[in-house]
């Protein structure tokens, strides 16, 4: 790990000013993903801005409805809060399939956003990576790449982001509340995270200068019909192969709202507007379910060692569109795949 | 505080800050490397090497201490950050000269085999029982993933924790 300076930010407006002033710092909250990066020579801040003790740490009812999420809420304390238990619980269950109970409750929600992938040639600095290094390659293309994107990615990045959290955010339809020198702007979730294109060294539409201080959920919760389903190598502790986040809205065994996005497949939380609509006002059931998983699956592509993630993901949508149209969601404890 | 500031040494700013800790119960003033993680000053300032250094990447929990009541991996905390904190690690269970009732429970249970695992597995043990959420033997296998036996001592550890989560 490089030498670096470090600071605390007072409140919001010092962390950008503090931000604006020094060119290539970071923001640290939990710490999980970064200072790992740190020490893999990944990434290398001349200074770190600490803005773990800022007051973002609240969740709050929004007046006009919805709740309102503080960027520096722990992972364990979102997933746990009784508001958010009862009223997304798909963001609950999410939440607490991703990562380890230690690690949850050090990471931020902020900083679960801005994860950075978990490809190896990202976190290897002795090979190229046009993420880590924009023009030198991407060695995953023709490597090892079993964990990488079937959908949406380029030739320039095959990357997937890591989150599970940000899947169920997707469904939501969260939008993300963020701070910069010239004030705060909103940005929908699905504007946040980018895809590769021939810049994947940017992951997200948020400035450099920018902070992160609230996510903020509309009302529809989808707490009578959800599901996150995760598959995975093994049982606890790891990345997706594949996820789905399922939301449904269902009116005498029809479907009303369909909202589906995949996790570990692509650069971002994959939604799919086609697939969605075509569930709507149909008879919730297996052919329906069947159709938008071929109608999300149409334009995937797989690389030497992950193809079979196509026709995992396909049977993982059907699988999970059946457990929320049945109200019986994935538990993130005993993993039976009901 | 004395040996605060920064120097210069092999191309790379050593740059130090002054740190308040609380550590079992003690308290502890420092002046840390920026760069040191919680795990290397228990071990290597603070002498307390029952909290081990396994992957030092997070994925093992070999590294796991409590900080203000909440487990955490101590080997992706940056020391620097935890200005004012509380921590608790292995050494700091005992209390009067008795064992922990975790402690005692991985004894009576034979859980563990060459041990290096163990301060870890007990102080995310004591985490999980302040937590609350584990009621069934699935959910303390869910709630007890994020740390890895290599020995596959796992069946037993599980025992171990039951007991210790019995109202005494």
């Amino acid at each position: 790990m490089i030498g670096f300076e470090y600071a605390r930010a007072g409140t919001v407006a010092d962390a950008v000013r503090q931000m604006a002033a020094s060119r290539g710092a970071k923001f640290v909250a939990g710490g999980t993903n970064l200072v790992d990066l740190m020490k893999m020579d990944v990434e290398r801040p001349p200074k770190l801005i600490d803005i773990s003790r800022l007051p973002l740490d609240k969740v709050e009812e929004i007046a006009t409805g919805g709740l309102r999420i503080g960027a520096l809420v722990r992972n364990s304390d979102l997933a746990y809060h009784p508001l958010v238990e009862r009223l997304y619980p798909v963001l609950s269950s999410a939440l607490l399939a991703g990562a380890s109970p230690q690690l949850r409750n050090m990471a931020s929600i902020g900083g679960n956003l801005l994860q950075r992938t978990r490809c190896p040639y990202f976190y290897d600095v002795a090979t190229p990576c046009n993420k880590r290094d924009p023009g030198s390659g991407c060695p995953a293309i023709g490597g090892l790449n079993r964990m990488n994107a079937i959908l949406g990615a380029s030739e320039s990045c095959i990357a997937v982001h890591p989150s599970d959290m940000c899947v169920a955010l997707a469904v939501l339809e969260a939008r993300v509340r963020v701070a910069g020198p010239i004030g705060e702007r909103v940005v929908p979730f699905a504007e946040f995270h980018r895809l590769p294109g021939d810049t994947p060294q940017r992951d997200t539409n948020l400035d450099p200068d920018e902070l992160v201080t609230a996510i903020e959920l509309p009302p529809r919760g989808f707490a009578a019909h959800h599901t996150y389903l995760k598959i995975r190598d093994r049982h606890s502790y790891a990345f997706a192969l594949v996820s789905v986040a399922v939301g449904l809205e269902i009116e005498g065994g029809t479907i009303r709202e369909a909202r589906l996005a995949l996790g570990g497949v692509a650069h971002k939380p994959w939604r799919d507007a086609q697939a969605e609509a075509a569930l709507r006002g149909r008879p919730a059931g297996e052919a329906a379910f069947a159709q938008a998983a071929d109608l999300v699956l149409h334009g995937a592509r797989g690389f030497a060692h992950n193809t079979f993630k196509i026709e995992l993901a396909r049977r993982a949508i059907v699988r999970a569109l059946s457990q929320a149209a049945r109200g019986t969601p994935q538990t993130q404890s005993g993993k039976k795949i009901a | 505080m004395e040996g605060t500031g920064s120097s210069t040494t092999g191309g790379s700013r050593a740059i130090t800050e002054p740190v308040r800790l609380t550590v079992n119960g003690e308290a502890r003033q420092l002046a840390v490397d920026v760069r040191r993680s919680l795990l290397d000053v228990l071990r290597d300032t603070l002498d307390l090497t029952g909290t081990k250094k396994g992957c030092d990447q997070g994925q093992c929990g070999a590294c796991t201490v409590l900080v203000d009541g909440r487990r955490v991996l101590s080997c992706l905390i940056l020391a620097v950050s935890q200005d004012g904190a509380t921590v608790t690690t292995i050494e700091g269970l005992a209390r009067d000269g008795r064992l922990h009732p975790l402690q005692q429970a991985f004894i009576d249970h034979d859980a563990f085999q060459c041990g290096y695992c163990t301060p870890g597995q007990i102080c995310s043990a004591a985490g999980l029982i302040a937590e609350g959420r584990a009621r069934t033997p699935d959910d303390i296998r869910e709630l007890m993933s994020g740390n890895l036996c290599r020995c596959g001592a796992y069946t037993n550890i599980v025992a171990a924790i039951r007991q210790a989560m019995q109202p005494s």
